[in-house]
């Protein structure tokens, strides 16, 4: 593979379909940010003409993101602040469910012979084909139930019970590591739970990289699940917000404010995907080759 | 320090494979036991057993009387040397030491100082004092297997098990710590349970060397006992580099006189002995004799190939009629040149006889009254 892509990109051929495509997706983020700059006409006029030439801001008006920030939500600032921190405590907790209790089923499924092994991971397995739709309703009823609809625990709390795609990640890594290693913990004076936190844990770091960019990244941007179940301003994420924002000013003539504030949303994983680039290409190759 | 009891310990595996058969063994405080065996002879999954790594599904296992069949392995009060270390990767070397005794901390009443004081004695008694800092990949393979063992010491358990320690390392390097390890045996007195497939280390290391094959155990005992009295043919040929000559054939009466004869039909005369028919004579390598001239007993033959290593050597001889080739050990300068004739004897008093079969038991014969 590696012999094919290096006579791949040592023919400049390929650069022409790569630029293009490069190019074709940076265009949507390019417009994004030009139109987040403009002024209101301008923005307007921009997107009325629908040619994006016409939006390159000659006179960039940075004042666009207070602005929108502002405006977010019926209370000056607070609407934004409140969002944020909605979004940092959703994000932040389903991070942290999701890496403990995924490498504690991995472990399980990786390393503790127990009856019933084999089909129980399928049908975890399994789990993964199943539209996400499909559950939609009876989670609802479920949550509902529990009276959490309106909180930010039914987005929360699932995390801590494991995600199928991430414990396939983590038992596939742990069951490489060298069985001598869960000898000797034994040996040593660990139980499972032992184990777990100071072998494995330490060891599967770069599974929880992995697993902490993805997860970011889909909580983050996520606007479904927080559609479904968040109603109250005070208890939107940024994603809800931001959809509020559009519907709340319509129309094109305060694009340049929703830009601006769909620049200001997209910060945080721009600049983790920044950080993590190299796990997080790493990542996707190794679950290639693995899974 | 303890002692071990394995009665009639035997292992059968999920799929009902038997790995295992009626093991019986008693160490003795501060003994050092070697099991030695081909690889799969179930030497390891004995160890295991008694590591607790493994259930045991037939007998009984005892340290210091009490029976320890159902005890988990972390309570059993034993420590392990594993083949290839199994440092933990992420911890330095002194937290690699530390690791067991952490995790006992409480139940043994220690403080964190006595801890680190137990560490740092440990380190500077293996020599690894400097080396407490650093993790275990920036450590050569000889270190590694030093903090291996250093992680056992530390624990001061009752029974150390060590299974194939050395393997790892390169040939000059396994020779001489095989010789630090029984210093350090003789130094702490520990009850020790040394697992390898490696004969000269099972002779240099163990007061006593238990033998096994297809799950059994063949022969225990001291080591120059059991290489000069193998309880049969397996054991005889396994113990012993280069291996043991064996001769198939038939033992023979002729009125008063008994005699072996060779497939080929030369005859050796033996000491009076009650066993007739088909049998194998095995002679050790340095115990067969070159002569240039013919006698009445000596077998007539050709040397094939000499391999000198400085102060001795093999030679390869073809016997005239004997199928496969006999070897010759001796001084370096006494083997005779490629190609040329000799004559073989065997001495009687260095033959060993069993009865035919790759397990065949060792004959009584008048020289061997046992």
């Amino acid at each position: 593979m590696s012999a094919a892509r290096s006579a791949r990109s040592s023919s400049y051929w390929w650069y022409v379909p790569m630029v293009i495509g490069s190019l074709a997706m940076l265009f949507p983020l390019w417009w994004m940010l030009a139109l987040s700059l403009e002024t209101e006409q301008r923005a307007g006029a921009a997107l009325a003409s629908g040619s994006p030439f016409d939006a390159l801001p000659t006179y960039p008006q940075f004042g666009n993101y207070g602005q929108a920030m502002q405006e977010v939500g019926t209370t000056p600032w607070l609407g934004f602040i409140d969002a944020l921190s909605n979004s940092i405590v959703v994000t932040v907790l389903v991070v942290i469910g999701t890496i403990l209790s995924s490498s504690l089923v991995g472990t399980a499924f990786a390393r503790i012979r127990f009856r019933g092994r084999q089909p129980t991971f399928l049908l975890m397995l399994a789990t993964m084909m199943l539209p996400a739709q499909v559950t939609m309703i009876p989670l609802f009823i479920l949550f509902r139930s529990l009276g959490w609809v309106d909180t930010l625990l039914p987005l929360i709390v699932p995390a801590f019970f494991g995600s199928a795609f991430h414990i396939f990640m983590y038992r596939q890594f742990i069951a490489q590591l060298p069985e001598a290693l869960f000898e000797a913990a034994r040996l040593d004076g660990c139980g499972w739970l032992e184990t777990w936190w100071r072998i494995i844990m330490p060891l599967t770091r770069p599974v929880a990289a992995i697993t902490a960019v993805f997860t970011f990244i889909f909580t983050w941007n996520d606007f479904m699940l927080p559609l479904i179940y968040l109603h109250s301003e005070d208890q939107a994420t940024l994603a809800v917000a931001l959809n509020a924002f559009r519907t709340q000013f319509g129309g094109l003539e305060d694009v340049h404010l929703l830009m601006a504030l769909s620049v200001v949303t997209m910060i945080p994983c721009a600049l983790l995907f920044m950080a993590a680039q190299k796990q997080f290409i790493e990542g996707l190759g190794s679950g290639a080759v693995k899974g | 320090m303890a002692s071990v009891e394995l009665k009639g310990i035997g292992k059968i595996y999920d799929g009902g494979v038997r790995a295992v058969e009626d093991v019986n063994l008693v160490i003795e405080d501060g003994e050092f036991v070697v099991l030695v065996g081909p690889s799969g002879c179930g030497k390891s999954t004995t160890l295991r057993m008694v590591a607790g790594l493994e259930d045991i599904t037939e007998g009984d296992l005892s340290i210091d009387g009490h029976r320890v069949n159902e005890v988990a392995a972390r309570d059993r009060d034993i420590a392990m040397v594993f083949q290839n270390y199994a440092l933990y990767p992420h911890l330095d070397v002194r937290s690699n030491l530390s690791f067991g005794l952490e995790r006992r901390r409480k139940k043994l009443g220690l403080s964190r100082d006595d801890i680190a004081k137990k560490v740092e004695a440990t380190a500077s008694n293996l020599g690894i004092e400097n080396l407490l800092g650093r993790l275990p990949k920036q450590l050569s393979g000889g270190q590694r297997q030093r903090v291996a063992v250093g992680r056992a010491l530390v624990r001061a358990p009752a029974v150390f098990l060590l299974d194939e320690p050395l393997s790892n390392l390169d040939a000059r390097l396994r020779v001489e710590t095989r010789a630090e390890l029984r210093m350090l045996h003789r130094q702490l007195q520990a009850t020790m349970l040394y697992v390898t497939h490696d004969q000269e280390e099972a002779m240099s290391l163990g007061d006593r060397m238990v033998v096994m094959h297809q799950g059994r155990v063949q022969q225990v005992g001291r080591p120059m006992d059991i290489y000069n009295q193998p309880a049969n043919r397996f054991v005889a040929g396994f113990v012993g580099s280069p291996a043991m000559n064996f001769f198939e054939g038939e033992i023979k009466a002729d009125g008063e006189s008994v005699a072996f004869q060779t497939e080929a039909g030369s005859i050796i005369p033996l000491p009076s002995m009650e066993h007739r028919g088909s049998a194998v004579l095995g002679i050790r390598p340095e115990c067969v004799e070159l002569h240039t001239e013919s006698l009445p007993g000596r077998l007539s033959a050709e040397v094939v190939a000499v391999e000198r290593y400085g102060d001795r050597g093999d030679a390869l001889v073809a016997i005239d009629g004997i199928t496969g080739h006999v070897v010759v050990r001796s001084g370096a300068m006494d083997l005779p040149d490629e190609g040329q004739p000799v004559f073989v004897s065997v001495p009687l008093e260095h033959a060993h006889l069993f009865e035919p079969g790759d397990c065949g038991a060792r004959l009584k014969s008048a020289r061997s009254p046992n």
